[in-house]
């Protein structure tokens, strides 16, 4: 198992050598967390809910391509202008056409990440054009030249004392100052340039309605509207999985959202855009990217019902203990283990064993995704493809051999605590991963399997 | 009742006196226990690790060992969700169905099956309680925080009928310890941080022994309590619950 990156563990061990720091994070994400337990007690409805969105989804992954057909035609009918993009390059390719056609240079993006996932940013640079991302929680991680950590809170790994040093080195605000409201105000002032100036705004789409062709974009910061009302050509970017069927779907997703992801009644704003106003250009990039992919893997189809609202991530011990960047992929999480690997096997195939299944994540989620079951079911299958290590292959057969056998059991066992006991240096040393902050169990002189032949035969 | 007792691979080895205590508590119950000779273990730790292909020889062995009692019990939460899920055997399916659907988790046996209201048991110390993730979200052995659902907790029903036993109130009442089959090894810094937190919790909230419903978790809670010299202990909730009893 080669891979491009660093393993989970090995990031995850580097992130736990600042233990106050892992308490921050973990901490931080757990207020989330509670925060998003008191929103849902709220509505007595709440698990039903969870159940009708989960329906819903089912309804339209099974049905996609007819949805898409339908949004596509709405769209049009709309005057929008609609592209199809096969995976990450062609998306990158149709974007970069259609500024390019536009002349220009400099351009804002609201959140989203499926761009995110097409690597839209460095390929746009490459090709000499910067983009500004206006979330501000992004355009953090963009001035500290670091990818989101966080699908929801992309700079939820920064302190605000770290983010007021970028600031004061990009935007010029006084040293030392980490006020949060001084801080948003100064990134206000900045953005609101970039948004006046740019001619093209591209956004991500939370939902798109098949009945109406209309697309809906939920912030909080109101970025996205400012930046689409203001530019020449709107350029919205989804994932094909983000189709609903009709407008009073919204009523479910919408009251999921904002809930499971801050603990907010709903987003600020849930903008709807149909019509592109007299003048605009409005342009739609449908991108599969491995969605139909997943869709034809069984055990896997339900991960497309994935509303993004990072709450799986909020949960998940794992996470709050290894922060986002350990999952070297732009979503992180429980939910990104289980899409990261139909991208690339190899590359993610430590993702799925970066989790103790403990299944918080499948509980909270609000599309009701089998989360921790997939994760155990993507370990048999990067297992049976040949991803894993040929040391833990060796030690699981070994460990086959042992125990389907139960004369080699019994003397295995009796010998493993004989030496336990009489050699404890054989075990308790530095190549033993238990050891290293743990004691090893006290090897007793007997077994249970001893005992019961003494006491009850 | 004819129950079959199944003791996981390391409680065997490591902590028989858990083993004793499941037995005592049963017989003491009224039921006829049988420990079949030569079971091993159900295949979980490599089912968990990718490689469930591999488990057909113990699940082949589990059937043989275990077909034909009325109920299987097991002091283990993890072990009994793992049979539960996915013991299959292409030749013996009838007897592995029947034993997926007979085999329970000690607790959840005492509370459903044998429906126990009372038991004299005296342990009078405060207890927290690990609830253990397979067990209470694999099982149902408890309600979960993440659900807007009404509380419930058979181990907490059970432990509350111990004379002098006080269970002490958790900060977070349900999150991972991190032990997580081989993820304690091959997640190694995040497992112990995970299991470090839940100690912290339980230790801020007073108190002087953490129990649960698996051996494996407790084992990795009690690894660390030792490297910190803590005065804390960890008890399988059936050491608890057939504590005093006569
Ligand atoms: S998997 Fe579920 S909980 Fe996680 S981000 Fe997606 S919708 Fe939210």
């Amino acid at each position: 198992m080669e891979q491009k990156h660093k393993e989970h563990s090995v990031l995850a061990e580097a992130f736990n050598n600042n233990e106050p720091r892992v308490n921050w994070h973990d901490e931080t994400l757990w207020w989330v967390r509670q925060k998003r337990d008191k929103m849902a007690w709220t509505l007595p409805e709440w698990e039903e809910l969870r159940e009708a969105a989960s329906q819903i989804k089912h309804n339209v992954l099974g049905n996609l391509h007819d949805y898409l057909l339908a949004f596509e035609k709405n769209a049009i009918a709309n005057g929008a202008v609609v592209h199809w993009a096969a995976d990450a390059a062609e998306h990158n390719r149709i974007v970069l056409q259609l500024l390019q056609q536009q002349g220009v240079k400099r351009i804002v993006k609201s959140k989203s990440m499926l761009t995110e996932e097409c690597h839209l940013n460095p390929y746009l640079a490459e090709h000499g054009i910067e983009v500004v991302d206006t979330d501000l929680g992004e355009r953090i991680v963009q001035l500290a030249k670091e990818p989101p950590s966080h699908i929801v809170l992309p700079c939820i790994h920064k302190k605000k004392e770290e983010i007021g040093d970028l600031f004061h080195e990009h935007l010029g605000t006084p040293a030392g100052n980490a006020d949060p409201k001084f801080l948003t105000a100064a990134a206000r002032l900045h953005l609101r340039k970039e948004f006046i100036q740019s001619r093209v705004a591209i956004t991500g789409v939370n939902f798109a309605v098949a009945e109406t062709g209309e697309m809906v974009v939920c912030t909080n910061e109101g970025n996205a509207d400012m930046g689409a009302h203001l530019a020449d050509v709107h350029i919205a970017c989804m994932g094909i999985e983000k189709i609903i069927p009709e407008r009073k779907h919204l009523g479910v997703f919408l009251r999921l959202l904002a809930r499971s992801a801050t603990g907010q009644p709903i987003t600020t704003y849930s903008s709807h855009f149909r019509k592109p106003k007299a003048g605009q250009q409005v342009h739609i990039v449908l991108v599969d990217n491995g969605r139909s992919r997943q869709l034809g893997r069984e055990d896997f189809r339900n991960s497309l019902k994935c509303i993004r609202c990072g709450a799986c991530m909020n949960t998940c011990p794992v996470y709050r203990r290894s922060g986002g960047h350990s999952y070297h992929n732009a979503i992180a999480g429980p939910i990104g283990s289980i899409l990261a690997p139909n991208l690339d096997m190899k590359d993610y195939a430590d993702l799925p064993f970066a989790s103790t299944l403990c299944g918080s994540c499948s509980n909270v989620c609000p599309v009701k995704i089998d989360i921790h079951q997939q994760l155990y079911k993507w370990r048999q299958v990067l297992t049976k493809e040949g991803h894993t290590k040929k040391t833990k292959a060796a030690g699981m057969h070994a460990m086959n051999i042992v125990l389907s056998k139960p004369g080699l059991y019994k003397t295995a066992g009796g010998v493993g605590r004989w030496v336990m006991r009489t050699f404890p240096a054989v075990v308790n040393n530095g190549m033993n991963p238990w050891y290293k902050q743990r004691e090893m169990p006290e090897a007793p002189k007997q077994s249970f399997a001893d005992w019961y032949k003494k006491n009850r035969q | 009742m004819k129950v079959g007792l199944f003791i996981p691979c390391y409680i065997d080895q490591f902590y028989p006196q858990v083993g004793i205590a499941t037995l005592s508590l049963l017989e003491k119950l009224g039921c006829e226990v049988v420990y079949p000779q030569g079971q091993t273990c159900c295949g979980q730790p490599m089912a968990n690790s990718g490689f469930e292909h591999l488990t057909a020889g113990c699940n082949e062995l589990f059937v043989d060992h275990f077909q034909g009692f009325d109920y299987i019990v097991a002091p283990s939460g993890s072990c009994v969700l793992h049979i539960k899920d996915h013991l299959h055997v292409d030749h013996k399916e009838v007897a592995a169905t029947h034993i997926r659907q007979r085999i329970y988790e000690l607790s959840e046996f005492l509370t459903d099956v044998l429906k126990v209201e009372n038991l004299p048991a005296r342990f009078p110390h405060k207890v927290g309680i690990h609830q253990s993730c397979h067990g209470q979200r694999g099982l149902g052995l408890s309600q979960m925080s993440e659900l807007v659902a009404a509380p419930f907790s058979k181990p907490q029903q059970l432990l509350q009928m111990v004379e002098g036993l006080e269970l002490i109130d958790l900060k977070r009442t349900d999150e991972c310890c991190g032990f997580g089959g081989t993820f304690c090894v091959f997640e190694e810094a995040v497992s112990v941080k995970m299991g470090k937190d839940r100690i912290a919790d339980h230790v801020n909230n007073g108190a002087e022994y953490i129990t649960g419903n698996d051996v494996s978790c407790l084992m990795h809670l009690e690894g660390i309590l030792r490297r910190q010299h803590s005065h804390i202990k960890v008890l399988h909730i059936a050491e608890i619950l057939n504590a005093g009893i006569n």
